[in-house]
């Protein structure tokens, strides 16, 4: 195992596109989050609506695509270039070349996601500040929780891509197809107002909308699916996505 | 005998456009997987919009269709309210008509046709003006529902207002009651006039009516008061739609009321024009005309004067439009532009870029070419499946009890041609990120970074309302704007967001993308040239 992670992290250190990516995930997460704490203001009356938390961290919409591309990368560049075949060759245990792959992605992820969150917490807070918007000087725990929780996301948005990418093999299909999954839903929940039994399927059972539930601070009783068990069900989706694809991995030839 | 040199049919040497043309087509039609995917694309525009759960809607006398209201149109073919109180006299040639509005006061129910067990019981009203109550003066053509007008008013928030035939609307003097109206009437040309002291009078608008030769004859002259539903959206945000309604009265006191053309001891007579067809939940009480001392007279109506706008906001029934069908047409974006992008970064991957280019070696024909196909294709495949899904979508809502606001056919056509171009100009500029990044997995996420996401970013209620307006105007999803079909009004209050509403005009929508698509094009090519393949 130690061997197959050490190939691992060579391939991907040595990969001129992954500092870029890393550095991108970072700096979208940021600006798109300061850029909407910039614009957020509270609305009129006594009353002020927002989120700082939920509002600081808006750019995880954005930063999970380029997540997404890095786990599809991992391994789509692999099947592009033809490396996979020496990768096999080199580890002929295959679930084990998965495993190593998703757990330099998570550690490069959550190094990268722990920058991004805390960037756009602390920009957040100072851009909020200045709209007239509350924030809490104190940590809360429930601040933690979302943090903590955003940056468990984005290592497990990896996940789901690597897996998906491993199933579907071809690289610009398997971008196509991550990024639709976390981004179709979203929109199909948001245009079923008119049928909400199925808006509550889709909204507690779908990868993004249940695990960016974790992003909430305040109103939590008012959430279809409480934060912690929204990113179980986003967890369940990568380790369903990843058994499927290390079967279809052993199943298949390279 | 003679001996003819064997000449290929083709011209060597220069290559024609026609020829790159049809070599990019044969590149795109003999790939099995892109033609499938684009037409799954296309297709599942349909799908959507005959599969999306609509909720059906129950009234007394059944559910579905059964429960359509008749709503009348307007002069211009628009779906309108024309539902207030009218105290009237007939006029039969040109006159004027002025009056002192000295005040004007309301009552808003507490709670809409909603009944929880926490609610007032229903018809408790308590005082209180909606910001686009009005009290005023009116020149109908007769008391027909959809008649043309025009009419000066006081109104609750927005100072005084002259509006005419349903979906035009000047401002006049600001600030409240007590101003001074007055409508002269000259064949079918009204002119409206405001005063805050009654010497002093400041000409607001001219306007010739609509239906001008009905109105040349005898019209009705007089005073009127309504007051449209009190909406409050269910949520702040900027996608989410709905909210609740509740109906409201307003009372206007006139008095100084001057006619002049009208005929000879003639009697104000007072009617409901419409009565309460735009009402949600029972009618409230008070309603009508009263004469005091021969001099004051006092006008309560509810309703509204002025075009129906989507949602439940103003017509107390469910409104929609042609585009709430359109919901496919992003994931049809989704496919189309992972498809353009496709298109040329595999050509790097497999290395068939430098046979392309030694075939074709004017690098800027070449991108044009492929732009032609891919834009040609999801024009047509685009604009086809938004043609059956805006006929077949609103059948299918009309049959679940929904309204659908009608359109001229000239809109319609703009609604379903635009939305293929809108897709033809998203898969050019997909193709040109491709060409600038060479890479598919970066230029896939690109693309959708670019294009789906602020779509899905605006819609979706993440944003704050600002920013999510934002984010509709100066990315290229403000193409989606095409496929709004219905104006904004600035008289109506109403919850003016996707999928019906879009911050920016449709055309002006689609120029942003156009601009997207053509400078992105233009950096493509020019990189193309530049770039060793």
């Amino acid at each position: 195992m130690t061997g197959a992670l050490r190939a691992e992290w060579t391939k991907l250190r040595t990969d001129n596109g992954t500092a870029w990516i890393l550095a991108a995930i970072c700096i979208l997460t940021v600006a798109v989050g300061a850029a909407t704490a910039a614009v957020t203001r509270c609305g009129s009356g006594g009353g002020c609506a927002v989120d700082p938390t939920k509002v600081s961290l808006t750019g995880i919409e954005v930063g999970q695509a380029v997540v997404a591309v890095l786990a599809v990368l991992v391994i789509s560049g692999e099947y592009s270039t033809g490396m996979i075949r020496v990768t096999m060759t080199a580890t002929p245990r295959r679930w084990m070349v998965l495993a190593a792959k998703a757990a330099v992605l998570t550690g490069l992820v959550l190094a990268a996601a722990v920058a991004a969150v805390a960037g756009s917490l602390a920009a957040g807070r100072l851009l909020l500040a200045g709209n007239g918007v509350t924030v809490a000087h104190a940590i809360t725990g429930p601040v933690i929780r979302a943090a903590a929780g955003s940056v468990l996301y984005l290592a497990l948005i990896g996940l789901l891509a690597l897996g998906v990418a491993t199933i579907v093999r071809d690289s610009a299909a398997a971008t196509g197809a991550v990024l639709g999954i976390l981004y179709v839903p979203p929109a199909i929940a948001l245009f079923l107002g008119s049928d909400p039994a199925w808006q509550r399927w889709v909204e507690r059972y779908t990868p993004v909308n249940a695990g960016l539930a974790i992003l909430n601070t305040t109103g939590l009783h008012d959430l279809v699916i409480s934060p912690w068990a929204g990113l179980g069900v986003l967890a369940a989706w990568a380790a369903v996505a990843l058994l499927a694809a290390g079967a279809l991995l052993r199943l298949r030839d390279a | 005998m003679t001996i003819t040199a064997y000449r290929p049919p083709q011209q060597t040497g220069r290559e024609s456009f026609a020829q790159s043309l049809h070599a990019e087509w044969t590149k795109f039609s003999t790939l099995r997987g892109w033609a499938i995917a684009v037409v799954i694309a296309a297709v599942l525009i349909d799908v959507v919009a005959v599969l999306a759960p609509r909720g059906d809607t129950q009234c007394g006398s059944g559910s579905g269709a059964a429960c359509l209201a008749h709503v009348p149109t307007g002069p211009g073919g628009e779906a309108v309210n024309d539902s207030y109180y009218l105290a009237s006299q007939p006029l039969a040639g040109n006159g004027s008509i002025t009056v002192r509005v000295t005040s004007l006061t309301g009552m808003i129910a507490q709670n809409g046709g909603f009944q929880g067990p926490d609610s007032p019981p229903p018809g408790t009203m308590s005082p209180g003006l909606v910001p686009w109550a009005k009290a005023g003066i009116i020149i109908t053509d007769g008391t027909r529902p959809g008649a043309a007008y025009a009419a000066m008013m006081v109104t609750g928030s927005h100072g005084v207002r002259m509006q005419y035939d349903y979906t035009s609307d000047i401002a006049g003097l600001s600030g409240a009651a007590p101003r001074w109206l007055r409508l002269t009437r000259d064949g079918d040309v009204i002119t409206g006039y405001d005063s805050a002291d009654g010497t002093h009078w400041t000409e607001v608008g001219q306007v010739q009516l609509a239906d001008a030769g009905a109105v040349a004859g005898a019209v009705q002259a007089g005073m009127f008061a309504t007051s449209p539903l009190d909406f409050t959206p269910n949520f702040p945000t900027y996608g989410e739609s709905g909210g609740s309604t509740s109906n409201s009265v307003a009372t206007g006191t006139f008095d100084n009321v001057g006619l002049r053309g009208g005929a000879p001891g003639g009697r104000w007579a007072g009617q409901y024009v419409g009565a309460g067809a735009d009402s949600n939940g029972p009618q409230p009480a008070g309603i009508g005309f009263r004469e005091t001392g021969g001099s004051t007279f006092t006008v309560t109506g509810s309703g509204d004067i002025g075009p129906v706008v989507a949602g439940m906001a103003n017509s107390g029934y469910d409104t929609g439009t042609i585009a709430d069908h359109l919901l496919g047409v992003f994931i049809a974006l989704l496919i189309m532009v992972v498809i353009a992008a496709m298109f040329i970064t595999v050509e790097y991957r497999r290395g068939l870029i430098r046979t392309t280019l030694a075939a074709s070696p004017r690098r800027g024909r070449l991108l044009a070419a492929k732009a032609v196909v891919i834009g040609a294709v999801t024009f047509m495949l685009g604009s086809a499946a938004v043609a059956v899904a805006v006929i077949v979508g609103g059948n299918i809502a009309h049959d679940s009890g929904m309204y659908v606001l009608p359109v001229s056919w000239l809109t319609q056509a703009r609604v379903i041609l635009g939305t293929g171009a809108m897709l033809a100009l998203a898969s050019v500029l997909a193709l040109s990120i491709g060409t600038m990044l060479r890479r598919s997995v970066v230029t896939v996420a690109a693309v959708i970074v670019a294009i789906v996401l602020p779509y899905i970013l605006g819609v979706s209620g993440v944003l704050p309302a600002s920013a999510a307006e934002w984010v509709l105007r100066v990315t290229p999803a403000a193409g989606f704007a095409i496929e709004q079909s219905v104006p904004q009004y600035q008289q109506v209050v109403g919850h003016y967001g996707p999928p019906d509403y879009f911050p920016l005009a449709p055309w002006a929508g689609l120029a942003v993308l156009c601009l997207y698509a053509a400078a992105g094009f233009g950096l493509a090519g020019w990189l193309l040239r530049r770039r060793d393949a």
